[in-house]
């Protein structure tokens, strides 16, 4: 019977912690970078404009069609060249900063699939009535179609939210250290991976399961 | 933009790789050959497990429903890379015998394999549980009934009346799911399973190609991606019923 | 006669199928006139024609002066003098009954939230709904829904009124509160286009009827002789129809 050492991980909670709030950051940028372009890509899919829908439909399937892994790999190669280009300096936090664009342009291509079908779910008699009171498509979309769309969509965003927690986790393959990479590291260092690790699990599980139930409270109050 | 584009040598793919497997367009192969194995074996146990989970979860026993519950909202909740680092970690420590032999009885890649297979499969099924629940539930409980009142066991009905219609309604998901199995495979890579996205690593480290490398396994992506809707649409209108189109009524 | 709407030779397909056929009619200032006929005979997608709604292909319609449908037309400025009631009533389900009032007064006229709120108040005192003004509209009734929406395009203070089928999504009781007020509108000189099956209100009010079928206006003539007899087979036939069927006053 394997014998657990449950020992190394007091000592660590600071740490932990830190990369708890380091995972927090990456999901927090990503969410509102992803919603805002996502609304912008979404729209862009339904616009009557060729062009710019195309544009946006292969955005949202070149997303989509390939790993997190590869994408957080493209972009650790990619975002330093381009600070460099842009800025030119080199002391920015790479690893970080790169899994910031990594993970907002990915969030925002789900995003704008989640929100196209909310816009779609929109009757076409709103559209008409805004219209006739003599609204722009513009005013329209943003007064009428984007509030309603939203209401309906918010338990779907938040679902991908929660996904998009998890999936932080991933940031290890560019060697970030959020509170994954933070537990690994401690677990390796110590001798005590297995600890951590059902630690580490256990954590996830508490706050996703419990943010979902959230979800579900507010999907209930929502539609009674 | 431009002048990169001009600055790809794309003759790397037939210089011979590093570990002697041939040429570098022979490594990629090859770790898209393991990709394949990985999502293919998951996928499967992920089908079988998911069945059985989500007919659990649509059956009249309280205590299975909630058992189903459980597994789905434990699979769901525990991120994939985190599941993956258990058991490959932690299941060999801890479960008795079956443990002992994952560390010793098996080599390293088959250590890999096996962890991968697993993971992506437990994983995956909490997926799939959840799509034939709704599968099942969208036909309503009428059908159910039908097949009960004509002296079908449960079992019988969930064989010959229900699951054939719930599968084909959600073809079109299930396809999705597949496709999201291929991409969660690149997570063994962490695990040293030489698979696509860890060859793509590896050809980069060790010929500077970065750019090359990526964009030709972004692409082998992009063709497994394209080539499993194709098949998935054939599947689709094959198995089409007259007054389902698209997976709804 | 002082031409408020008027309809030239308007013809529309969707695809190969014609939707209009060479529709001409004008309605002049003060004018009510009711459009009916049966299901598919193209009277909701002419009254949507005229507020540019829907786009067609051969004709011209101009209102107020302004013609409808060339590329310079600035359609939202011609929509905000003409309102438009709707059959689904489609109030804003996300704002409140007052909201509703003034979302277009604000936005679209630059009224100040002052005045915009004064009128919408006074515009639901004129409907009977002003105690609901803090409502959200799915607390309403479906034919308050209609009093209200009704209200929305008045706000607008608009020269003409198109009404598409106000009615026909109404509970039986409910039509009455409907109409009365559209009776009233019409009593203090709103020129009005109403699309409806209500021939006891056309009856009451309308100086005009036409009848549409197959996409073309079959018949136009004063209320008192479209009654007493109409020239076309057709028209006959509808108008017993309808008739016979208890759907008037």
């Amino acid at each position: 019977m394997y014998e657990f050492d449950w020992s190394s991980i007091p000592g660590a909670l600071p740490f932990l912690w830190a990369g708890m709030l380091r995972t927090l950051q990456i999901t927090g940028v990503a969410i509102i970078v992803g919603l805002v372009l996502g609304t912008v890509i979404a729209i862009l899919r339904l616009s009557k404009n060729w062009l710019l829908s195309a544009i946006a439909t292969c955005y949202v399937t070149g997303f989509r069609s390939i790993p997190l892994v590869m994408v957080l790999l493209w972009f650790y190669l990619l975002v330093p060249q381009l600070i460099r280009r842009l800025i030119g300096r080199s002391d920015v936090d790479i690893r970080l900063f790169s899994a910031f664009v990594a993970f907002s342009l990915f969030e925002a291509s789900y995003y704008a699939e989640i929100i196209r079908a909310g816009i779609q779910s929109v009757s076409r008699g709103q559209v008409h009535a805004a219209l006739a009171l003599g609204m722009t498509g513009g005013q329209a979309m943003r007064l009428v179609i984007l509030p309603q769309a939203f209401r309906r969509m918010i338990p779907l965003l938040l679902t991908q939210a929660i996904i998009l927690f998890q999936d932080t986790s991933l940031v290890y393959v560019i060697g970030l250290a959020e509170f994954f990479g933070v537990a690994y590291n401690t677990g390796n260092r110590d001798g005590t991976l297995v600890e951590l690790l059902l630690f580490a699990g256990a954590v996830y599980f508490i706050l996703s399961f419990g943010a979902s139930m959230v979800v579900r409270v507010l999907q209930a109050k929502a539609a009674p | 933009m431009v002048t990169l584009a001009a600055r790809l040598d794309w003759s790397i793919f037939f210089k011979p790789a590093f570990d002697g497997s041939g040429t570098y367009l022979n490594f990629l192969l090859a770790g898209l050959e393991w990709t394949l194995l990985l999502s293919i074996f998951s996928w499967v146990l992920a089908f079988v497990v998911g069945s059985i989970v989500g007919v659990l979860r649509t059956l009249a026993g309280k205590r299975l429903r909630v058992l189903g519950a459980t597994y789905v909202e434990i699979f769901r909740n525990i991120p994939l890379l985190v599941q993956l680092f258990l058991w490959y970690f932690v299941f060999p420590e801890i479960v008795p015998v079956l443990g002992t032999w994952f560390k010793q009885g098996v080599t390293p890649a088959m250590q890999q394999l096996i962890a991968g297979i697993l993971c992506l499969g437990f994983f995956t099924a909490a997926r799939v549980a959840e799509q034939v629940r709704s599968g099942i539930n969208s036909l309503g409980k009428g059908q159910r009934a039908a097949g009960l009142a004509l002296g079908l066991s449960l079992f019988g009905v969930y064989r010959l009346i229900l699951l054939p219609v719930a599968y084909r309604i959600i073809v079109p998901t299930l396809t999705s799911e597949f496709l999201n199995t291929v991409k969660n495979s690149a997570v063994a890579s962490t695990i040293g399973l030489a698979e696509l996205s860890r060859q793509s690593q590896q050809l980069g480290e060790f010929t500077a190609h970065w750019y090359e490398s990526f964009i030709a396994v972004t692409l082998l992506y992009g063709v497994i991606n394209a080539t499993v809707m194709i098949i998935s649409r054939v599947i689709e209108r094959v198995t089409r019923l007259p007054g389902y189109v698209g997976g709804q009524k | 006669m002082i031409s408020m709407i008027s309809i030239k030779n308007v013809s529309k397909w969707y695809g190969d199928f014609q939707v209009l056929k060479l529709c001409n009619t004008e309605i002049a200032k003060g004018e009510v006139v009711v459009v009916c006929g049966p299901s598919g005979s193209g009277k909701s997608t002419l009254i949507k024609c005229v507020n540019g709604l829907e786009t067609f292909e051969v004709g011209e319609i101009v209102v107020d002066g302004i013609s409808v449908g060339t590329r310079k037309t600035n359609l939202p400025k011609l929509r905000s003098k003409v309102g438009m009631v709707f059959q689904h009533f489609e109030l804003f389900p996300h704002l409140k009954v007052i909201q509703n009032l003034t979302i277009a007064q604000r936005k679209v006229l630059r009224r100040g939230s002052k005045e915009a709120k004064e009128k919408a108040l006074s515009l639901l005192e004129t409907v009977g709904l002003a105690a609901h003004a803090g409502k959200f509209p799915a607390e309403l009734s479906g034919g308050q829904q209609q009093r209200v929406a009704i209200a929305r395009a008045l706000a607008m203070d608009p020269i003409a009124m198109l009404f598409d089928e106000p009615t026909s999504a109404l509970d039986p009781e409910m039509i009455k509160e409907v109409l009365d007020v559209m009776v009233k509108l019409a009593e203090a000189g709103m020129t009005m286009m109403v699309v409806t099956h209500e021939m006891g209100f056309a009856r009451e009010v309308a100086d005009r009827v036409l009848f549409m079928d197959e996409g073309e206006i079959v018949e136009d003539q004063p209320k008192a002789d479209f009654f007493k007899s109409p020239a076309t087979e057709r028209a006959q036939q509808f108008l017993s129809k309808i008739l016979s069927h208890g759907a008037q006053a």
